[in-house]
């Protein structure tokens, strides 16, 4: 008899996700039609290639993927603007990008997010193309205290309230009416339990709820045109394994909630709430990223890190304050089945020995700035290395440039398997012909 | 006695330099000699983030406690002007155009303030207009040009074009810096130099002007 998922070991909850993967389903569950036996051998083998690479075993070639920032709509000659507003043309802009690049899996549309959505919502958090940047550039985030030095025990007693009364009212502009409501857990019993629901009757609250269900139409709209792409090209051989997005609990306080110059003040002022709050918010990081797997049946996580980097702490605040809870979120991914992808932007190379601290074969690490003939020493019997072709290369360099980078990384870092070619950094722009060098000579010259 | 004021400061002792200064104060210490004993402290304390004994929050915990300490002495000084100490240059600095990161940029600003340069903040999205106008204005020798995003290495190649075109090239030595900045982008701007964080910004700058 089949063991039930609960009872499975790490491993065996990992080999059932690819062999989930290996048999691919249309949105009506039935098995996916490929639209050529060649496409469903390229797909299965894409899959195959990842699976050896995250468990860190040659494979028949080193995998190669591209995981781009607004590269795509711009090659397909738009304007970040024109993507966030007509769903279409930017779902037609990242198909184009992968059929004319040919990685061996993609990682869908989602980028560039629903321009419309942001503005029914009245989005205060970041500044977007038309709305505080220019029409061509990207969406930026907009820093501030949203979460005042002194709301500490609100956080860690209860996230979700905090979340909705306070938070979101403060990033959201149409969520003003959360501040009204009445925390969910005083509704108990048949006494007072009205009492509970007489914020939904006053005008402020309903209006927060008619933008809440407009804004949610409109993501429908938005997720149905890329979800439609991902479909389409799996049907021509390339897969999408990306199955959603969390978090280092550092990260999250200190890049939306209390902002870099606040979560420093932190360190020092008050380092037991902000330990404790770190702690709070690991198994909500964790839930993140499993229930999102679970929702789109994918397994891998995606998990940018922004403040643990070389330079950016001490080897000893990143022990105290980055680290522990990372690892804690990274772990609890791997137990439900997930495997982290884990973003390091900056240069991790003084954090290798530390982050070598987890369960082997279960991880993988896209590199930015780490030196990766120092990273497959130290962490090569650990993680999956991804990596890292820099972005300036790739916008500035010359396709031989390129091709000398990747010989080098496939000689080095790709020795023996446990090794993804790759961008190390989310790029805008690039030479095209630097992007197919890399793609290219990767399948010519990355065979094991 | 205002040997103690900057060993708090540079220690990060933020009750401590505080109360130390509320004390001297209150005893009639002058507020001149406590200024210049804070001055001193972040000195102390970029030395250690230039040896990599200090990081990112303990410089910017530093400012603050800094930014206390000038906030309580403040109030003694009769004239304003007296507290500005002697600049050894001036520098213009600005994030380029189309990217509105700040981070980086005020790091550098902050580490070039407390090594006693005079800094032109321009700040974010700066049109290449804007550059030229402060070069002219402020006759300063060196600009800064700060950048996260791919986009920035355009902006910074079209701002060094335009100090170019305004006849001002000679004049000034352009660094540039952020997250993705290396030799090759350099080379592509037309920028003199490039620098990995703000302790390499402080000596470009000195390099270039002493100090």
């Amino acid at each position: 008899m089949e063991k039930k998922w609960e009872e499975m070991s790490p491993d065996e909850k990992q080999e059932a996700q690819f062999q989930k993967l290996l048999t691919p389903k249309d949105p009506e569950g039935n098995d996916l039609q490929f639209q050529s036996p060649e496409a469903e051998a390229a797909y299965k083998a894409s899959i195959n290639r990842f699976k050896d690479a995250v468990q860190l075993k040659a494979s028949d070639r080193v995998p190669v993927t591209v995981f781009p920032g607004w590269y795509p709509i711009l090659y397909a000659g738009m304007k970040p603007q024109e993507a966030m507003y007509d769903y279409e043309k930017c779902a037609a802009a990242f198909k184009k990008f992968v059929l004319d690049f040919k990685p061996d899996v993609q990682w869908g549309g989602v980028m560039p997010g629903p321009g419309k959505f942001f503005e029914i919502l009245d989005y205060k958090l970041y500044a977007w193309p038309g709305h505080g940047v220019d029409p061509d550039s990207g969406y930026q985030c907009l820093e501030d205290e949203y979460m005042q030095p002194h709301e500490y025990d609100l956080l860690i007693t209860d996230p979700s309230f905090f979340f909705r009364n306070f938070y979101l009212p403060r990033v959201f502009g149409a969520l003003e009416g959360f501040t009204m409501m009445a925390p969910f857990t005083g509704i108990l019993e048949m006494y007072g339990v009205a009492i509970n629901f007489i914020p939904f009757g006053l005008p402020p609250v309903q209006n927060t709820f008619k933008a809440l269900f407009e804004a949610g139409a409109e993501a429908l709209k938005w997720i149905t045109v890329m979800g439609g792409v991902d479909g389409e090209l799996a049907t021509l051989g390339f897969p999408n394994i990306l199955g959603g997005f969390t978090k280092a609990p550092f990260d999250t306080i200190g890049d939306t909630l209390r902002g870099t110059k606040g979560i420093i003040m932190d360190m020092y002022r008050q380092p037991d709430k902000l330990l404790q709050a770190l702690q709070a918010i690991t198994p909500i990081m964790i839930g993140m990223g499993l229930g999102s797997a679970q929702q789109t049946g994918n397994p891998v996580i995606f998990m940018p890190l922004h403040k643990g980097a070389d330079g950016f702490m001490s080897d000893e605040q990143f022990k105290t304050f980055y680290w522990p809870t990372l690892k804690a979120v990274i772990e609890g991914l791997i137990e439900g089945g997930c495997i982290p992808f884990i973003a390091a932007e900056g240069g991790y190379n003084s954090r290798l020995e530390v982050i070598r601290d987890i369960p082997k074969g279960k991880t993988i690490w896209m590199f930015d700035q780490t030196d990766m003939v120092k990273a497959k020493e130290i962490v090569g019997d650990t993680l999956c290395l991804w990596g890292n072709v820099p972005s300036t290369m790739l916008k500035i360099g010359t396709p031989q440039d390129i091709k000398d980078y990747a010989k080098k990384l496939i000689d080095t870092a790709g020795k023996g398997g446990g090794f993804i070619m790759a961008n190390g950094a989310f790029f805008d722009h690039a030479k095209p012909e630097n992007v197919k060098a890399m793609v290219d000579f990767t399948k010519e010259y990355g065979g094991y | 006695m205002s040997g103690e004021l900057e060993k708090l400061l540079s220690d990060l002792k933020e009750p401590e330099a505080l109360e130390f200064v509320d004390n001297a104060l209150a005893e009639g210490v002058d507020p001149m000699a406590l200024l210049d004993a804070a001055r001193e402290g972040m000195n102390i304390v970029g030395q250690r983030f230039a040896a990599e004994d200090y990081f990112i929050p303990d410089l910017i915990f530093s400012g603050e406690i800094l930014k206390r300490i000038v906030e309580k002495l403040e109030p003694h000084f009769t004239d304003k002007k007296g507290t500005k100490a002697e600049r050894v240059g001036k520098v213009i600095i600005g994030t380029v155009k189309g990217d509105i990161h700040d981070i980086g940029k005020d790091l550098v600003v902050f580490m070039l303030d407390v090594s006693g340069f005079e800094v032109l903040d321009l700040g974010i999205d700066v049109p290449v207009e804007k550059f030229v106008d402060a070069i002219k204005e402020s006759g300063s020798t060196i600009v800064g040009l700060s950048g996260f995003l791919t986009l920035a290495f355009d902006s910074m190649k079209n701002t060094v074009d335009a100090i170019k075109d305004a006849g001002l090239r000679d004049q000034v030595k352009i660094m540039i810096g952020g997250g993705q900045i290396d030799e090759e982008v350099k080379s592509f701007t037309g920028a003199d130099a490039y620098g990995r964080d703000a302790v390499a910004a402080v000596k470009l700058a000195q390099g270039w002007i002493g100090g």
